[in-house]
């Protein structure tokens, strides 16, 4: 009777190795790239001094049900974060907070404050479209508009904001390849965004999102529909992105978050109100995480 | 048949259909079924084509459900019967409307002619003969006030679904109560509200205004629900995607939500127009009717293809009968325009700039 249980463990350990060292290998090309970065442009990176995005002591309820309490988390310009944990303790919610999008639901309240750039984003007098384009959203089921084309799709941020470019092809064409859909699409702008299978219609979503110039993407569960050819295109996809703004990205796999984060936050809920237990760089949270309830939710023992 | 590169030769079949020796006993049950009801009828007081169509409907009912329980069980009976419901049901909802259509077509027929869409019946006699007077006056009426009230409610309808969809503001419900309340309103009061606000209060004359008025009223309440029902079907995601990329709420309304919802809108438009295209006894109220034509929307007595049928039944000799089976055949004919020309328009996606 104990010998499978001592396999599984085995398993488990072999499995955790192995997170820890795509984790390991991902911080350190990581490091490699900033330092490459950071060389060859260095006034650049004077500039973004301060930037990200800053959450501090973020609460949220709805109606009277608290449902997340006290996270503070920075995200700093440059990196992607993970944020992990099983359905239903927060993590949707929190990332919602991140761009204004929580009070679109009825009831819904908050406490704490979210900086931008060193200003609180919830501040009164803001206007809150100017946020939200600063902050740009992928959401989890892919949602290209179905009115419109794929070149419509892309550059549809543009009209909805009310912002003129000069070169409306060179943006479509630098969009889609960046989200790495160019190449599939370059001869079929003019079909409809429905058109695309569920993968290309996610990277069509986010070429949509990138074509307003973000400084921070939020990515809510972004790949839990997708095959994992589509989904590894967007991993690369977030990765030749994440030198050129913050990323967040919520995921329940935890290979994802190996792979693609430089700082990972653990999120679970007793039944109360969701808690971020622990926030630490990607390859520690795999290899040593300092809380037992998150060494038990990676190596896959709940959640 | 398709040769495989192996040489064989494959012929693609469908091993589900049913052969004819399978058919054989379906076919023999049919035959049956109205041999039966054709003796029934025979031999019973049951009598006439009414008495023959009950004892079909009863013996296919009794006829399916044994065969099916011939060749398996029980539940494969109750399935057969079921069957024969539903195709009854499709039966009773075609034959009536097939039969109005039959009869239209069959009467007005021979009253159309080119000249009554020329002329109107100023001059003419309700007993001239049929190649003398026409309908222009009451098409050119129809048309006035179908596209004025068109105009009026549509914008007001779909405003007001918006309100109950996007906005939901605090007045959502009590909105929603008086839309359907007012979905429920008789169309004769519709007629005499206008009749006593806009005519006796306000001292206008009867006019096709004031037709295509209480028709706004009527139709309203139609466009508005039907709208709502539709933009309650376009994702959320739709309208947070909009929302995130940076546009005001207008914004993502008129250029994600409406365009994904433009069939369904037109839909609505198309209930709209068909809810009053035919409406006669508002119009006896606010238009006053007219012989003449009338080109002046704004003002004068005006006629309408209702008010035009209704008024040469009321006649009752044989050539005002016939001119009235006309006018209905060319209101039919009108409103098939307007739903084509509704659905094309419809169908055409989005303009691609």
């Amino acid at each position: 009777m104990n010998k499978p249980e001592g396999d599984d463990m085995n398993q488990k350990t072999a499995q955790v190795n192995s997170l820890a060292n795509v984790a390991a290998a991902r911080a350190t090309a990581k490091s490699a790239l900033t330092s490459q970065r950071s060389s060859d442009n260095s006034t650049e990176d004077v500039r973004r001094v301060g930037a990200g995005l800053q959450a501090q002591n973020v609460h949220a309820w709805f109606s009277n049900k608290h449902v997340l309490e006290d996270v503070s988390l920075n995200f700093d310009f440059g990196t992607v974060t993970a944020l992990i944990g099983p359905s239903g303790c927060g993590k949707s919610t929190f990332i919602r907070i991140l761009n204004r999008m929580h009070e679109f639901i009825p009831g819904a309240a908050m406490a704490g404050q979210v900086l931008l750039e060193g200003q609180d984003i919830y501040r009164s007098g803001v206007d809150v479209t100017k946020i939200r384009l600063g902050i740009g959203m992928v959401f989890q089921k892919p949602n290209p508009f179905p009115s419109m084309t794929i070149k419509e799709n892309v550059l549809s941020g543009l009209k909805l904001a009310q912002l003129k470019v000069s070169n409306q092809d060179e943006l479509l064409e630098d969009c889609l390849i960046r989200a790495g859909l160019w190449s599939e699409v370059k001869d079929r702008l003019d079909e409809y965004g429905g058109a695309l299978s569920g993968g290309q219609q996610q990277r069509l979503c986010i070429a949509r999102s990138l074509a307003v110039k973000p400084e921070v993407l939020l990515m809510d569960e972004p790949c839990s529909a997708l095959d994992p050819g589509s989904t590894l295109r967007i991993e690369e996809t977030i990765r030749e992105l994440s030198s050129s703004m913050t990323i967040v990205i919520v995921t329940h796999n935890m290979q994802q978050a190996a792979r693609v984060s430089d700082q990972t936050a653990f999120f679970l809920s007793d039944g109360g109100p969701g808690r971020m237990i622990e926030v630490s760089s990607t390859s520690d949270i795999f290899s040593n995480p300092r809380d037992k309830r998150t060494e038990d939710y990676v190596t896959g023992r709940f959640g | 048949m398709t040769t495989l590169q192996s040489g064989v030769e494959i012929k693609p079949t469908k091993p589900w259909a049913s052969s004819f020796k399978d058919l054989l006993p379906d076919f023999a049950t049919f035959v049956i079924t109205f041999v039966a009801a054709y003796v029934t009828v025979g031999f019973t007081p049951l009598k006439g084509k009414l008495g023959f169509s009950v004892m079909v409907i009863i013996y296919a009912l009794i006829f399916s459900a044994l065969l099916a329980l011939i060749r398996q069980d029980g539940k494969a009976a109750i399935n057969a019967v079921t069957t024969v419901l539903v195709y009854i049901a499709g039966l009773f909802v075609i034959l009536p409307l097939a039969s109005i259509l039959y009869e239209i077509v069959k009467r007005g027929i021979g009253g159309l002619s080119l000249g009554i869409f020329t002329t109107d019946m100023a001059v003419t006699a309700s007993d001239a003969p049929l190649t003398e007077g026409g309908l222009l006056h009451a098409l050119v009426g129809t048309l006035y006030i179908v596209v004025i009230a068109t105009l009026l409610s549509v914008p007001i309808g779909i405003l007001t679904a918006l309100y109950l969809t996007e906005v939901k503001g605090k007045g959502a419900g009590l909105v929603r109560f008086f839309v359907q309340a007012m979905s429920g309103v008789p169309s004769i009061v519709a007629g005499l509200f206008i009749y006593a606000v806009w005519m006796i209060a306000l001292g206008n004359s009867y006019s096709a205004a004031a037709g295509a008025m209480a028709l706004t009223i009527l139709m309203i309440p139609t466009v508005a629900r039907t709208s709502e029902e539709v933009l309650k079907l376009i994702p959320n995601d739709l309208r947070e995607a909009g929302v995130a990329l940076g546009g005001t709420q207008w914004r993502t309304v008129a250029m994600i939500v409406i365009p994904a919802a433009k069939s369904g809108l037109i839909t609505a438009v198309i209930l709209g127009i068909a809810r009053v295209a035919g409406e006669t006894a508002p119009l006896l109220l606010t238009m006053g009717g007219a012989d003449a034509l009338n080109l002046n929307p704004l003002d004068g007595n005006s006629s309408a293809l209702p008010f035009y049928i209704w008024k040469n039944f009321t006649l009752g000799t044989e050539l005002a009968i016939q001119r009235a089976w006309t006018g209905i055949l060319v209101l039919m004919i009108l409103v098939l325009i307007f739903f084509t020309f509704a659905r094309v328009v419809g169908s055409r996606k989005g303009s691609s700039k």
